[in-house]
């Protein structure tokens, strides 16, 4: 059935928030910053044509390195232990047990939670000298000689610190792997039981395969919040010890709104874009290979 | 027996297949360990909070650090108040949240129901490109967008936290659509034959069966604006028109030693999003859900 005129008038009329707001909000824009990214400009005193040169700047610019390599650990050390660890908490909440609905809160609320409030209470946290994690792991280790670490105030010990702090997240992640659980149908464990399969192979077999779509899904979506980490590196740290923490969004942060250098700051961006597309890529492509998408 | 399959408890609870009663305790009891360890490891930052916060001075610096207050000081809630406009942050924060939240709701529901039910040229594509925004770093806009905010002159005003919100986020139009489709459509073609046109068919029929997705939009928008603090950065100017988040930030250059203060303050922060959570716990579970698994 062809879709009538009128049918179609009042779609394009429906559907025009999204399309202004597309155009103006996120296509301009991401052109814009192209080239915007050719230009020294405070967008006050003045503007200067640059061309290309921010751009062969990024891949020059050691702070960028730094800031880059800093990212890469975070998302590469977060993304895969986070994802483990929640599917973790959500299989063991998944065995029936009582109160499933207060654990569940319990290990969802920290995930509701964000932003300075909890930079803050972190910070206090990992104080070195009276902060609750010192104050249990210092009564452990004094009595082998070893000083506990000096968290986000020492240069090796900054960036796990934010990665540590990190997982307390992982309530969110396991929200989502509690649906997907849900979503497994009985029969198949009743059909496994049938045929003698023990409990560990029952998860291999029937659980994990399943549930391969809601891990993928949280691998991507982990993927693109953890490249964009700031709110932690800038309250905590503000990206020090020795720009120990200092992130990609943070280093374009200082580059556009604290130096002003907004021509760099969207050639770094774009950079930023760039890579993160590329390990979005990466997963989709490698989906084929490992998510079952059941045939239904 | 389909009915008898569907009662069930969907849930994966391991019975040990010809095993003893003896390992099913022993494999119930390290579960719960296990559960309950990390229930305690996940809970006990709020608890430093809170302990934190009604501490007296005299204790919260004491080395090795104490684990219960020796008497409660409720004082250091009232500090951040007699410090800075705390409750006008609160007001300001609320603000920005409850207009994002409205204008997100009315437009990705608008738009989502044209995705779900229309059919007009260009739709499938323009919903990948949807899906494809998701998954799209942000960040690449911050400096253009801030620049377009500029030539409207809208810097120091809510406007540029706002606004943007009132054109359909990729994310929520998803989470519409995919509500929309589980409508059945016999409804549609009812009201059709009453001579409903598209607008009339949204308003009278699918947008009142949409509250719970619209409950998640909102609850996810209020959230997440409660949270942020890169925008607010960038866009506020002027201490009375700070965020909760900006506020905290603020106040912490000025109680470098008051640590009960800056906890009773950050509690303070982090309360109406709890609130929010233990009221609406069904559509946050619910939003998961459709945007997790059908994604």
């Amino acid at each position: 059935m062809k879709p009538t005129t009128r049918e179609a008038w009042f779609g394009y009329l429906l559907a025009s928030p999204w399309i202004i707001g597309f155009i103006v909000f996120t296509v301009g824009p991401m052109l814009a910053s192209l080239v915007i990214g050719m230009y020294r400009t405070d967008f006050l005193s003045e503007t200067t044509f640059v061309g290309l040169k921010w751009y062969q700047n990024v891949l020059r610019d050691s702070l960028v390195r730094k800031a880059l390599i800093n990212t890469a650990i975070f998302s590469f050390t977060v993304v895969p232990i986070n994802t483990t660890l929640a599917l973790l908490i959500a299989v063991m909440l998944n065995q029936g047990i009582r109160l499933q609905s207060f654990w569940r809160t319990v290990y969802y609320l920290p995930s509701v939670v964000s932003g300075v409030a909890v930079s803050l209470l972190w910070k206090w946290l990992y104080q070195p000298d009276i902060g609750l994690l010192n104050s249990i792991l210092g009564p452990i280790l004094r009595p082998y000689g070893i000083d506990p670490p000096r968290w986000i105030f020492s240069q090796e010990w900054a960036l796990p610190s934010l990665i540590i702090m990190a997982f307390w997240g992982a309530g969110g992640a396991m929200l989502i792997y509690l649906a997907g659980l849900r979503g497994i149908p009985t029969s198949l464990y009743e059909a496994a039981e049938i045929d003698g399969a023990s409990s560990f192979r029952r998860f291999f077999a029937v659980t994990l395969p399943l549930l391969t779509p809601t891990i993928f899904f949280n691998v991507v979506l982990n993927i693109i919040i953890s490249w964009q980490v700031f709110t932690q590196a800038l309250v905590m740290t503000d990206g020090g010890p020795n720009n120990a923490t200092l992130t990609m969004v943070l280093h374009i942060y200082n580059t556009g709104f604290q130096y002003f250098y907004f021509g760099y700051a969207s050639a770094q961006a774009w950079f930023l874009f760039v890579i993160v597309l590329i390990f979005v890529i990466l997963a989709l492509r490698s989906a084929s290979s490992w998510v079952h998408y059941e045939r239904v | 027996m389909a009915t008898t399959v569907q009662t069930r408890p969907a849930v994966h609870r391991v019975e040990h297949v010809g095993s003893s009663k003896l390992t099913e305790a022993i494999y119930r009891i390290l579960l719960y360990g296990a559960v309950i360890v990390g229930g305690v490891i996940f809970a006990i930052p709020f608890y430093w909070m809170l302990r934190t916060s009604v501490m007296p001075t005299t204790q919260v610096y004491l080395f090795p650090p104490e684990w219960w207050p020796e008497r409660f000081e409720w004082h250091h809630f009232k500090t951040p108040f007699a410090v800075f406009p705390f409750a006008r942050f609160f007001l300001n924060s609320t603000f920005i949240a409850a207009g994002s939240a409205i204008g997100a709701a009315l437009s990705s529901s608008v738009v989502g129901f044209s995705f779900a039910r229309l059919r007009f040229p260009l739709r499938d594509i323009m919903f990948v490109v949807v899906l494809a925004t998701m998954i799209l770093p942000e960040h690449v806009r911050l400096v253009p967008t801030y620049l377009l905010f500029v030539q409207l002159d809208w810097i120091g005003t809510y406007r540029p936290l706002i606004i943007p919100n009132w054109f359909a986020p990729a994310f929520y139009v998803f989470l519409m659509r995919q509500f929309f489709m589980t409508i059945p459509r016999e409804l549609d073609d009812s009201a059709m034959i009453d001579g409903c046109n598209p607008i009339g068919l949204y308003w009278r029929i699918h947008m009142p069966l949409s509250l719970p997705a619209l409950g998640v939009v909102i609850i996810f928008m209020v959230t997440s604006q409660w949270n942020d603090f890169l925008y607010p950065l960038i866009y506020i100017q002027g201490v009375p028109n700070y965020t909760v988040a900006l506020g905290l930030r603020l106040f912490e250059g000025h109680m470098t030693n008051n640590m009960q203060a800056l906890m009773a303050a950050s509690i303070l922060g982090v309360m109406p999003t709890i609130i929010l959570f233990f009221f609406a716990q069904r559509y946050f579970v619910q939003g998961i859900v459709v945007s997790g698994v059908k994604g």
